[in-house]
């Protein structure tokens, strides 16, 4: 018990001053320029509390059990060596925590709405859920293939900016030839859906591939993963948009 | 009671969405990899805190902060507090929505250095750097790029400039960056521009990208509310970079005073 309040006791200090400046622009907002009172004090201190705990926790957390776990199936992959089952296991990974993410389902729907705004779909309910499932399933496959590809990366030791580059032309050119509603859309769903448990997850993956893969070195092969998770929905969005069309 | 409720909630959606990676993980580890855990008990120790952390985190920011901070959004984008006295909404300049602009500047930069996923790199990126790449100062330099990311998408809704061009100049000058930035920290920087869109900041800027929209004439908040999470992943990039190619370049400039003198 002992050994785990030192390290809560610290993490609640680095806590406090990684929100502090969150709590200070809202007050000083609130009260010095729209000049108002701030509702609810007892409420929002109470929910302070929970914010900075709830972070220290999370942070401890990260370091006990995400962290450990995602290199150890890295190392214990990179041993089995077989290149199936890891490519296997990265596009499971990215599909299945996508597939499900609040952030991705609300900016699907927002997507639809605006789809039957412009007229793209039909104005109809069935019609819109149709489309919102089509692009979340779109973005998910995405994001699947990113990590495997990430991986694949990885292991073969391919320079990343290349393949980043070259994803980003590819952005562009869609760009011009897909349906001028959808592009908001698309250049949004690559931020959305990295969530805060999978970034963790697969900065270790990524990390435990390179460090166990000899001639790899873990801080210039290790990152990227998320990067392809953030480049490869904006191209699979458009074309589903260019599909549609 | 409603507080308890709320926190109930809180951890329902929050084991709803660990439970997806929890399958993908434990399928794989019992089918795949058929291999024991090292440490299992504290392993599962740390998922719980990470859990039960991240639903008190949520819970805390739905109860405090968001209610606050899209409240905010909606007020200093409404017409009657940019111009209390004439009231012409059509009379309206970009340049009237300074506060705006200063509100997004800072609640990018505050929301950011509170992201816990951005925690989580920088923690990682500085244990297997060695040290070399800091963590405070790779969070500060992302947390830059989404300030002036997000206060210059705001500027673009309000002029309601194609968001197309904005990002593809973006990337052309991260591409040039890419080119004389030092290789190690390459990968770090894209995914710096992933990580930093997530649980904190996507909810207020979000409200800030919807309040411009419906409330500045001529825009609507269909077309125009998105974008603001796509400049909030851009700049980083750009930001990271930089930090990484001034911290070279300073490095140099002391090496060769040194050697100088």
């Amino acid at each position: 018990m002992r050994a785990l309040l030192r390290p809560f006791a610290r993490q609640i200090l680095n806590s406090l001053r990684d929100l502090a400046p969150i709590f200070l622009v809202i007050a000083v907002f609130q009260l010095l320029v729209l000049q108002q009172p701030i509702p609810n004090l007892f409420d929002l201190l109470a929910g302070a509390l929970l914010v900075v705990v709830g972070l220290t926790l999370f942070v401890l957390g990260l370091e006990m059990g995400l962290f450990p776990l995602g290199e150890s199936m890295a190392h214990d992959f990179a041993r089995k060596g077989s290149m199936f089952w890891l490519l296997t296991f990265g596009f499971a990974l990215g599909f299945g925590t996508t597939v499900a993410e609040p952030a991705l389902i609300a900016v699907t729907g927002e997507a639809a709405r605006v789809a039957a705004e412009a007229g793209l779909i039909e104005a109809s309910d069935q019609a819109r859920s149709q489309f919102a499932n089509g692009l979340r399933l779109s973005v998910a496959i995405a994001v699947g293939l990113a990590i495997m590809i990430g991986v694949l990366r990885i292991i073969m030791g391919w320079p990343l900016h290349y393949l980043i580059i070259g994803g980003y032309i590819g952005v562009v050119l869609m760009t011009r030839h897909a349906p001028p509603e959808i592009i908001g859309v698309a250049y949004d769903a690559g931020g959305v859906t990295t969530s805060t448990i999978t970034v963790p997850l697969v900065a270790a993956l990524g990390v435990g591939l390179a460090s166990s893969i000899k001639g790899r070195n873990p801080v210039v092969d290790g990152f990227g993963l998320i990067a392809f998770a953030s480049l490869t929905p904006m191209i699979f969005v458009m074309g589903y948009g260019i599909l549609l069309s | 009671m409603s507080a308890l409720q709320g926190l109930m909630d809180a951890l329902a959606d929050t084991l709803l969405d660990v439970l997806p990676i929890a399958v993908v993980l434990l399928g794989f580890q019992l089918v795949v990899l058929r291999r024991r855990i090292a440490n299992l008990r504290r392993i599962l120790f740390g998922f719980l805190f990470v859990i039960i952390g991240l639903a008190l985190f949520l819970r805390g920011l739905e109860q405090a902060l968001f209610p606050l901070g899209q409240l905010m959004a909606a007020q200093l984008t409404d017409p009657a507090f940019i111009a209390p006295l004439d009231g012409l909404a059509d009379t309206l300049r970009w340049q009237d929505y300074y506060w705006v602009y200063i509100f997004a500047f800072l609640i990018g930069f505050a929301t950011t250095i509170a992201e816990p996923a951005l925690i989580a790199v920088a923690i990682k990126a500085s244990d297997v750097s060695g040290g070399a790449i800091g963590a405070n100062g790779l969070r500060i330099a992302v947390a830059l790029g989404v300030a002036v990311g997000i206060a210059l998408g705001s500027w673009r809704i309000v002029t309601g400039s194609p968001l197309e061009y904005f990002i593809i100049v973006g990337y052309v000058i991260v591409v040039i960056q890419t080119a004389f930035a030092p290789r190690i920290i390459i990968p770090l920087a894209y995914d710096s521009g992933g990580v930093t869109t997530s649980t904190v900041t996507v909810p207020l800027v979000a409200a800030l990208g919807l309040g411009l929209a419906s409330n500045v004439p001529g825009r609507s908040p269909l077309i125009d509310g998105f974008g603001l999470i796509a400049f909030a992943s851009l700049f980083p990039i750009m930001s990271v970079l930089a930090y990484a190619q001034f911290g070279e370049w300073s490095n140099r400039r002391r090496q060769r005073m040194e050697t100088g003198q």
